[in-house]
């Protein structure tokens, strides 16, 4: 998408009216309008990623000076089983996350798009999404609570046992993808309809007169259409997915026994709990590399994100 | 917008598709009303109390105890934990973080994607490329250095440890909107730049009035996000003076005790919380709404 918009510019720029004089030249006034973001990148973003990479074969407890120990953070990382379990945590979010959550969105987009349009509705859908992270994970924790929550109110009335939904192994984890995807689906459901808005409202009255069924009308119109925006949502989702944080230090703080450390906490644990820098600078340019072959690999999906209707 | 035939035909299907609708919105919603519920149940009957929709004697005490209007022996006499939050303080300091990064992260971005769009110098495809690329990189990788940056300048506390890594850029602001500067026509610019306009009075009067809507919605997302980041926030600005919202919720569970955690104080809390959100959504409701579809269109 880049490439052809810069490309289809170049071609605008040489357009013969543009008056000759004022084809050069554009370089000092771009400094200018350039110099607050090339400020921050350069000491924000590369900056930081030098160092990162600097720390990273290094000793470091933030308090004395950085020991040069060369791949010594790697090698342990390679056999420190909590690093693997939490990229095996992080995977298992979030894929268990990101489909539900899609499949989720898609559905009520669709109900949106087909039943009812208020706008009063999509808001309403939407402000879980607006709802903190920290407050969500306080209220869910209290929605959840072992004793007192109201589910297990709800589960005791329906003649159920008690859950520790936050304090079980097996449930910790779906139990944070119900939080995640609570805040995050209105937000979901919103892009897909936007994308439905896109496709030619014709379309459906051509299906609804041939007979077809809304079913149908859904997998043979709505989906296939709906491509790119999915190929979109979905390396949207995914991205925020790994970033998993808030949630976790509010609610279950890695536990119950390493069940929900996803890749995230574990950095931050090493490098503020324990004052590990190095070593959680080691691991997060793991997880540099591990997101780099996703791109990759999203990459390859998004070919698949030009559209039909083009 | 023509809509379907039958709109109005009461079918199965539609009965369905409407019980799902209202099925998402109570999900939506029904925590919220629960946090409230529970805000307004006196601590000490919380446990024989929840039950009905309403508690059986409804007070605002929480919410004095966590704004501390009470003594914290009162508070603890009411089964809280004494913690009390300094809401207005705390509100402040996140008006002022999310203000400033949302003003100026909007017209920075804005500036540099303008310059990518529209201005031409040397190396500016490569430098473009270079903005593209950190979108890749995930944010805690940055974090770190970063941290340690804030630190070695003794900015830990101070606003200007808060907003530095974000005020001056996000790569994705930037890319969002050069894609809108690469549509407007070249003609508009063209007609100001014969009347003697230069550049930048070109990219005040023209270019941003006829972006209002994507640089609202980078503004609104920007000030969403911005207004409920916890890691960083807490990370740097830890202190008393500089606390933000979010991360004075959470220093509020950690004081409370693990066993028996003061949950009508944390819902009263929580729900203090999210009194900003709904202004939001009253007065912003449908720009939210479009700013947020708009951002899905253009993906």
């Amino acid at each position: 998408m880049t490439a052809t918009a810069s490309s289809l510019e170049q071609t605008t720029t040489r357009r013969p009216q543009t008056p000759r004089r004022r084809r050069r030249g554009d370089g000092r006034i771009a400094i200018a309008f350039l110099a607050p973001v090339i400020v921050g990148f350069a000491v924000f973003y590369l900056y930081p990623a030098i160092r990162g990479t600097w720390f990273s074969l290094t000793d470091w407890n933030l308090l004395s000076e950085p020991k040069f120990v060369g791949l010594k953070n790697y090698a342990t990382l390679i056999h420190d089983p909590l690093f693997w379990n939490s990229l095996k945590v992080t995977g298992y979010y979030v894929v268990l996350s990101v489909a539900f959550q899609l499949l989720v969105g898609i559905v009520l987009a669709t109900l949106l798009h087909r039943v009812t349009r208020s706008l009063v509705i999509r808001s309403l859908l939407l402000v879980p999404w607006l709802v903190p992270n920290v407050t969500a994970g306080l209220l869910w924790m209290w929605l959840l609570d072992a004793n007192l929550g109201f589910f297990n109110h709800l589960l005791v009335s329906l003649g159920a046992d008690n859950q520790g939904f936050l304090t079980s192994p097996a449930l910790a984890m779906p139990s944070v993808v119900l939080i995640s995807s609570w805040s995050g689906v209105g937000y979901t459901a919103l892009l897909f309809y936007a994308g439905m808005l896109m496709i030619p409202s014709q379309l459906y009255e051509a299906a609804a007169i041939d007979g077809a069924s809304e079913l149908r009308t859904f997998f043979r119109i709505t989906l296939p259409l709906l491509r790119p925006i999915l190929a979109f949502v979905l390396v949207v989702s995914l991205i925020g997915a790994v970033q998993l944080f808030d949630t976790i230090a509010v609610t279950t703080k890695g536990g119950p026994v390493n069940a929900t450390r996803v890749i995230y906490f574990y950095i931050y644990e090493q490098a503020f709990t324990h004052f590990k820098m190095g070593y959680a600078s080691a691991l997060a340019l793991s997880l540099v590399l591990v997101l780099g072959v996703l791109t990759f690999l999203q990459m390859r999906l998004l070919r698949a994100s030009t559209s039909d209707l083009a | 917008m023509s809509t379907p035939t039958d709109r109005r035909k009461v079918t199965p299907t539609r009965v369905l598709a409407w019980a799902f609708v209202v099925v998402a919105l109570v999900v939506s919603l029904f925590p919220l009303y629960w946090m409230l519920r529970t805000a307004i149940t006196p601590g000490r009957e919380l446990a024989g109390d929840n039950a009905g929709l309403l508690p059986n004697h409804p007070t605002l005490f929480n919410f004095e105890r966590v704004l501390g209007l009470v003594t914290r022996e009162e508070a603890r006499a009411a089964g809280g934990s004494g913690a009390h939050l300094d809401f207005f303080l705390y509100l402040r300091n996140s008006v002022v973080y999310t203000g400033l990064i949302t003003f100026l992260q909007t017209l920075f971005c804005a500036m540099a994607g303008y310059a990518f769009a529209r201005l031409r110098f040397r190396g500016r495809d490569l430098l473009f490329g270079l903005f593209v690329g950190a979108l890749m990189v995930p944010p805690i990788f940055t974090l770190l250095p970063n941290f340690a940056l804030v630190k070695e300048l003794d900015w830990i506390n101070t606003y200007q440890g808060l907003i530095a890594p974000s005020v001056l850029m996000t790569p994705f602001a930037v890319f969002f909107l050069r894609q809108f500067f690469l549509g407007i026509p070249r003609d508009v610019e063209e007609a100001a730049l014969i009347d003697g306009a230069g550049k930048w009075v070109i990219f005040w009067r023209i270019v941003l009035p006829i972006t209002k809507g994507p640089l609202l919605t980078v503004a609104l997302t920007t000030a969403v996000w911005t207004w409920n980041d916890y890691l960083w926030p807490q990370l740097v600005a830890p202190g008393e003076e500089t606390r933000v919202l979010t991360a004075a919720l959470g220093i509020f569970l950690k004081q409370s005790p693990n066993t028996a955690p003061d949950w009508t104080g944390l819902m009263a809390g929580s729900a203090l919380s999210v009194i900003p959100v709904l202004l939001l959504v009253i007065f912003f409701g449908r720009r939210l709404v479009d700013s947020i579809q708009f951002s899905g269109l253009k993906g």
